[in-house]
C-alpha cells in the first residue's frame, strides 16, 4: 500500500527561532499586527509499506534518524492513504 | 610513528569547500594528507588505512535538513563499522565548521557515553540570524585532555575566523546545566569565544558571533581524540591569512591555527 506522509518538524517551545523572529519583525513593518511567527519544515513523503502501522513506525524512525534533532526539534506525523 | 609516515584523510562530499586549505596545512607540516571522496572510501574500504580523519568545512549536501545531518547519517549508514573501529582505536577525528556539525549529528560529539544513537547537542541557527563571517578570539579552556590543543597553554587567547550560519551550540534546555557540568567534569570544553584580553564574551555579539550557549566554540569527546570547532584553523595557518597583516610591523610566519595541526601530529608521533 502507498501512504502519503506529512512530517512537520518544528522547534521545541522555548527555543529561539531567529528565522521566525526576523519574519515577524518584517510582517510588523508591513503593517500586520503579528504577535509571533514560528517557522517549521514540512516533508511530504510517499512511502510503500504493507500496513498503516508499519508506515507510522517507519515515519517515526525517519524523524529520529534524520529529520529531527531531539535537542531542539519536535515533530508531527500525519498519514494519509494514497488514492 | 615517524612524521612522514602519518596519513591524514580529508573527506570530501558535494558541498565541502575547505578541503584544499586543510590538506595544505597538513602538508606544510610534513605529513601525508589526501583529499578523498567518501564514495572512494566506501568503494576501497580504505578508512582504516589512515591515522587521522578530518571532516572539513563547507556546506555538505547543501545544508539540507540541518547543516551536517545528511553527511552524518550517510557516514553511519555506509561506514559506521569502520568509523566505530577508528574511534575505539583512539585515532583522532577533527571536524571544522560543517565538520563539527557532522560530528554532533553522528553522535560522536559530545559523546558523553560513547557514540550516542541520537544527537545530544545541536548547532542551531545563529542568533542574531544570518551568515556570519568574521575573525574572533578564542580562549583555550582545556586542561590537557584534548589531543588537538596539547601544545596550547590553558587560558591562551587565539585568533581565527568563523564563517557559518548554523553555529549556535546548544543542549536541550531542560538538560543544559547538567550537561555543561559533564563537559567540565570530563575536560571536554576546548574553546570559548572571548574578547581580545581573554574575558569571556558572555553571549555578547559579535564577540560571541552566533549566540552559542556558554560561549562554546569547540568541544572534544571524553577521550580527547575527537574534536569539533566552528572557527577555521586552516584559515589562520599562515601569517598572511590574518586580516591586519599589512598593518603589522612584524608578524610570525604562522597564525594560531597551526597549533591545532601541530598538536595533532605530535599526538600521532607519540601514540602510534
Amino acid at each position: 500500500m502507498r501512504y502519503r506522509l506529512r512530517i512537520e518538524v518544528s522547534l521545541k517551545p522555548g527555543h529561539s527561532d531567529p528565522e521566525g523572529e526576523t519574519t515577524a519583525r518584517l510582517l510588523k513593518e508591513l503593517g500586520y499586527k503579528v504577535e509571533r511567527v514560528n517557522v517549521s519544515k514540512v516533508y511530504r513523503v510517499l512511502l510503500e509499506t504493507e500496513t498503516r502501522e508499519e508506515a507510522e513506525e517507519k515515519a517515526e524512525e525517519m524523524c529520529k534518524r534524520l529529520l529531527a534533532n531531539p535537542t531542539k526539534d519536535n515533530y508531527m506525523i500525519v498519514i494519509e492513504e494514497e488514492r | 610513528m615517524k612524521r612522514e609516515e602519518i596519513k591524514v584523510c580529508i573527506l570530501r562530499v558535494g558541498g565541502t569547500n575547505c578541503d584544499a586549505e586543510t590538506r595544505r596545512a597538513f602538508q606544510e607540516l610534513g605529513v601525508q594528507a589526501e583529499v578523498v571522496h567518501v564514495n572512494d572510501v566506501v568503494k576501497r574500504r580504505s578508512l582504516l588505512e589512515f591515522n587521522a580523519l578530518v571532516f572539513p568545512g563547507g556546506f555538505s549536501y547543501g545544508d539540507y535538513v540541518r547543516a551536517g545531518a545528511i553527511w552524518a547519517k550517510w557516514m553511519l549508514a555506509k561506514l559506521g563499522g569502520e568509523l566505530k573501529t577508528f574511534v575505539e582505536e583512539n585515532r583522532p577525528i577533527l571536524g571544522i565548521c560543517n565538520g563539527f556539525q557532522v560530528l554532533v549529528e553522528t553522535g560522536l560529539l559530545p559523546g558523553f557515553d560513547g557514540i550516542s544513537p541520537y544527537p545530544e547537542a545541536a548547532l542551531a541557527t545563529n542568533l542574531p540570524p544570518g551568515y556570519n563571517c568574521r575573525w574572533v578570539y578564542l580562549r583555550h579552556e582545556n586542561n590537557g585532555k584534548c589531543v588537538f590543543t596539547r601544545k596550547i597553554p590553558k587560558g591562551k587567547v587565539l585568533r581565527m575566523p568563523v564563517a557559518h550560519s548554523e553555529g549556535r551550540f546548544m543542549f536541550a534546555k531542560e538538560k543544559e546545566k547538567r550537561l555543561l557540568e559533564r563537559l567540565y567534569e570530563n575536560d571536554q570544553l576546548v574553546f570559548r569565544y572571548c574578547h581580545r584580553n581573554g574575558d569571556y564574551a558572555n553571549g555578547s555579539f559579535p564577540t560571541n558571533p552566533n549566540g552559542s550557549f556558554h560561549d562554546i566554540a569547540g568541544i572534544c569527546n571524553p577521550e580527547g581524540t575527537i574534536f569539533g570547532l566552528m572557527p577555521h584553523p586552516e584559515r589562520a595557518f599562515y601569517w598572511w591569512q590574518q586580516p591586519d597583516w599589512t598593518r603589522q610591523q612584524w608578524m610570525p610566519q604562522y597564525g594560531d591555527g597551526k597549533l591545532i595541526f601541530e598538536s595533532l601530529i605530535d599526538y600521532l608521533i607519540e601514540k602510534f
